[in-house]
């Protein structure tokens, strides 16, 4: 048997995995480059009054004040966000306002996936479960947030412990869980039902319960599963932060800027699109973290032995 | 590991099979996929079972293995209940895959079974050791499964169905996928192993010159319905003590012919090979 062969593969592999790596970085790069000369180059070319088919606006205006140049955003960051003596610049705003929405949208994963997990393993151990609850998991994803963050945010003023008193920001973490906890829970169960059934057959004969079953091998094999459903939850979790801070009024968050600054946009149409790249690299920031899980995890990820 | 009364775990056969049926239900109707077995293995003996696809081989295993139970008819293991021995953790068992968990290392996968029952960390680590040398990986048992060959994962498989030192080895073409060079070299393991663990084992195969290499009795199995036609006892001294050699000895051909003659019920006429499978 040739073992030292065998055992020599690993390290070449994981090489050419990082130049894999590092080559969707550069594609990743690439990308977001495009994006900036297209942008440019359709406010540089296309027609001022944008492209009209049939009385719709299909493409938009070219003007300044609808698509300003990147290099006036980007310079905009960096000047006072009011005119007012003593205004911080405008970045450091924008990035406070994020970490207030990241912190609310973090908790709001939190009990997300909590409860996303939670739901997955009642349906993984009774199969009616499964029956009686995955339609309305699904369907709850149909309501429209704008629809009940009012509804969370009355509800919540009522509720009042001892000395526990709800706060505004506690509706918000619990409208982003309501978009966190739907992938998790799809995709945890999908997770908890993948093991071979070798491996539960094997754990069968070791006559241990279901815990034990659920410890060893479903939900080291629910991992692969998790890990991408994590990442949406936390993508989610931020869109519903920033549309339930709009939808609920809270102040200090991205979403109450976003409203805020498109209200000036006539007089200032680059500080608009401050808080929009703000939330843009939040999302990227939120999704991002969740990989650091995935290399904490990486061992539960090999693929599948083949004997 | 539980012990049971000295009297009857020293009479007591290592499986009683009795009368066994067992019928599936099935959308077109009930399928017989064992009918009337009765088979006895005694505690350190080697018996293989043998048949085409669909007599219900593997079956008879997973009754032993209380895996699936009986229609009708006993399986008793060392004197209890097939479903008892389970409880009672009385057996190993490897199948044809390996089934390790890829996320385990060697080390781990092996001491799954002794950490699932609550073995201490510092003993659970000394028998694993032993079990590493015990099936010659003394260098893998930090790799993951992904990075050993089909041949070694069933290594592991054979050593973690021996991690608690079972008095019964239950064994479903455990190598039927490797190729046939690992296959012997593994064969002739497995008997060394058997030997120096005085475990029984029962062994589905479906070659001929494996189970007759490995045996001490081949038990022949028919299909539709499955049940046993012959049981063949192989001549060729204590399994145990069975040299790679004897694979070019006259006896063992003359085993070969004798499996092969019950297996198709009828003397087989012509020149006598070493047809595999």
């Amino acid at each position: 048997m040739t073992d030292a062969a065998i055992a020599l593969t690993p390290p070449r592999r994981r090489a050419r995995d990082r130049g894999a790596r590092l080559r969707l970085w550069g594609y990743g790069l690439l990308g977001i480059v495009v994006l900036g000369l297209v942008w440019e180059l359709y406010k540089a070319l296309g027609p001022e009054d944008g492209v009209v088919v049939g009385g719709a606006r299909v493409l938009p205006r070219t003007t300044d004040l609808a698509m300003p140049h990147l290099w006036e955003m980007a310079s905009r960051l960096a000047e006072p966000v009011t005119r007012a003596d003593g205004a911080r610049p405008l970045w450091l705003e924008i990035v406070l306002a994020a970490a207030l929405t990241l912190g609310i949208a973090a908790a709001g994963w939190v009990v997300g996936v909590v409860i996303g997990i939670a739901l997955a393993l009642v349906m993984q151990r009774w199969r009616l479960a499964e029956s009686a609850m995955l339609p309305w998991i699904v369907l709850s994803q149909t309501v429209p947030l704008i629809a009940f963050a009012p509804l969370v945010r009355s509800w919540g003023a009522r509720i009042e412990i001892g000395a526990f008193e709800w706060q505004d920001w506690m509706s918000v973490a619990v409208i982003a869980s309501y978009l966190a906890f739907f992938p998790v829970a799809v995709g945890a169960l999908r997770g908890l039902q993948a093991p071979d059934a070798i491996h539960l057959e094997l754990l069968r004969t070791y006559s241990v319960g279901w815990w034990a079953t659920l410890r060893s091998v479903r939900l080291p094999a629910a991992v692969p599963y998790l890990l991408p459903a994590l990442r949406l939850a936390a993508a989610n979790a931020v869109v519903g932060a920033i549309v339930a801070e709009v939808s609920t009024g809270l102040q200090g968050g991205l979403g109450r800027l976003i409203i805020q600054y498109a209200g000036q946009a006539s007089g200032d149409p680059a500080k608009a699109w401050a808080p929009i790249g703000g939330a843009i690299v939040l999302g990227l920031v939120a999704a991002g973290s969740v990989a650091i899980l995935g290399l904490i995890f990486r061992n539960y990820r090999r693929a599948e032995a083949t004997a | 590991m539980t012990t049971t009364p000295a009297g009857t775990a020293a009479t007591a056969s290592a499986v009683s099979v009795r009368g066994a049926d067992k019928v599936f239900a099935t959308k077109r109707g009930e399928v017989v996929a064992l009918t009337g077995i009765d088979l006895d293995v005694a505690p350190g003996e080697f018996v293989s079972l043998i048949g085409p696809s669909g007599c219900g081989k593997s079956t008879l295993l997973r009754l032993i293995a209380d895996l699936d139970s009986p229609t009708s008819g006993t399986v008793e293991v060392f004197g209890t209940s097939a479903h008892q021995a389970r409880l009672d953790q009385r057996y190993g068992i490897a199948f044809q895959q390996a089934g390790l968990l890829p996320w385990r290392t060697v080390a781990a996968n092996i001491a799954l079974p002794l950490e699932l029952h609550g073995v201490g960390a510092a003993e659970r680590a000394a028998r694993v050791d032993e079990l590493i040398e015990l099936v010659g990986l003394g260098d893998f048992a930090q790799q993951y499964p992904d990075h050993l060959s089909g041949g070694m994962q069933q290594r592991v498989a054979i050593a973690r169905a021996l991690a608690e030192k079972p008095a019964l080895l239950l064994m479903d073409e455990p190598f039927g996928a490797l190729d046939e060079m690992t296959r012997e070299y593994l064969q002739a393991e497995l008997l060394r192993i058997a030997a120096e663990t005085r475990a029984a084992v029962v062994f589905v195969t479906h070659s001929i010159p494996e189970a007759v290499y490995l045996s001490d009795r081949v038990v022949v199995m028919s299909p539709r319905p499955g049940r046993i036609s012959a049981i063949v006892p192989m001549n060729l001294g204590r399994s145990a003590d069975r040299a790679e050699d004897i694979r070019e000895d006259a006896a063992f051909f003359e085993m070969i012919t004798a499996v092969r003659e019950a297996l198709h019920g009828a003397p087989v006429t012509g020149a006598r090979g070493v047809e595999t499978r």
